[in-house]
């Protein structure tokens, strides 16, 4: 049987969107899917060696509940909406609900991105990035992990043009 | 049931369970069987989609007090 192989652009550049490529990448090749993602865009920050750049914002997110990942009970149901103008005006909103989002993630025993991409790495999930993003966002490949290839679409094709699944991000 | 190797992924969430057993059953020789703890309620239909795709037989699945267990042979 021939090995199976799957495609993934990462396009995303937020700490929520970080999860789908990284979750399904490293659960391809655990199923022994040939991998591999091609990031471009703010999907280029996923592959920062620097991953506190990954943020999540409830700005303008009105699927993203907001609830506290401590305290007891009937705390934690609680959904703290609040609308869009407020958040805007509090300095600091996003971080707070970034360092939230990140004590839920832990609660509930889901790994975290640096963990994710590690298992991709190591089950040999083949990493590309967008040369030309790299370039359009002002970025250095000492910016990036080591072991990315940098391409353009073409290269993209080469592998998707061959792959069971193909999925954009 | 008798087993070579056993996996505690309790507490741990989905794909971890799975990206865990693929690796542990990498520790193992062909014939032999992992046990695998769980509690992710996701990882019943979870670990019997892994097993149809990667050939590696799925022994037994039991529920006792939100606690999975599962035997898989290796391939």
């Amino acid at each position: 049987m021939d090995t199976k192989k799957m495609a993934i652009i990462a396009t995303k550049g937020t700490l929520d969107w970080a999860y789908p490529p990284f979750i399904l990448a490293s659960t391809a090749a655990a199923l022994g899917y040939e991998t591999q993602i091609f990031f471009t865009f703010y999907g280029l920050q996923l592959v920062r060696k620097d991953l506190s750049v990954l943020k999540v914002s409830p700005l303008g997110n009105p699927g993203m509940p907001m609830k506290m990942p401590f305290g007891p009970k009937w705390f934690k149901s609680i959904n703290w909406n609040m609308p869009n103008a407020i958040q805007s005006l509090i300095p600091g909103y996003e971080n707070v609900a970034t360092a939230l989002m990140k004590q839920t993630i832990a609660n509930n025993g889901v790994a975290t991105i640096p963990d994710l991409r590690e298992l991709c790495q190591e089950a040999e999930v083949k990493f590309i990035a967008c040369q030309m993003t790299v370039e359009l966002f002002g970025f250095e490949h000492s910016d990036f992990i080591d072991g990315l290839e940098y391409g353009g679409a073409a290269t993209f094709f080469e592998f998707a043009g061959e792959t069971d699944i193909c999925l954009f991000i | 049931m008798n087993f070579d190797k056993e996996l505690d992924a309790r507490g741990l969430n989905c794909p971890l369970p799975i990206l865990r057993a693929k690796k542990a059953l990498g520790e193992v020789g062909s014939g032999q069987v992992l046990k695998i703890l769980s509690t992710d309620p996701g990882s019943v239909k979870d670990f019997a989609a892994f097993a149809k795709q990667t050939g590696n037989e799925l022994l037994s699945t039991a529920e006792a007090g939100g606690e999975f267990t599962f035997f898989m042979k290796k391939k």
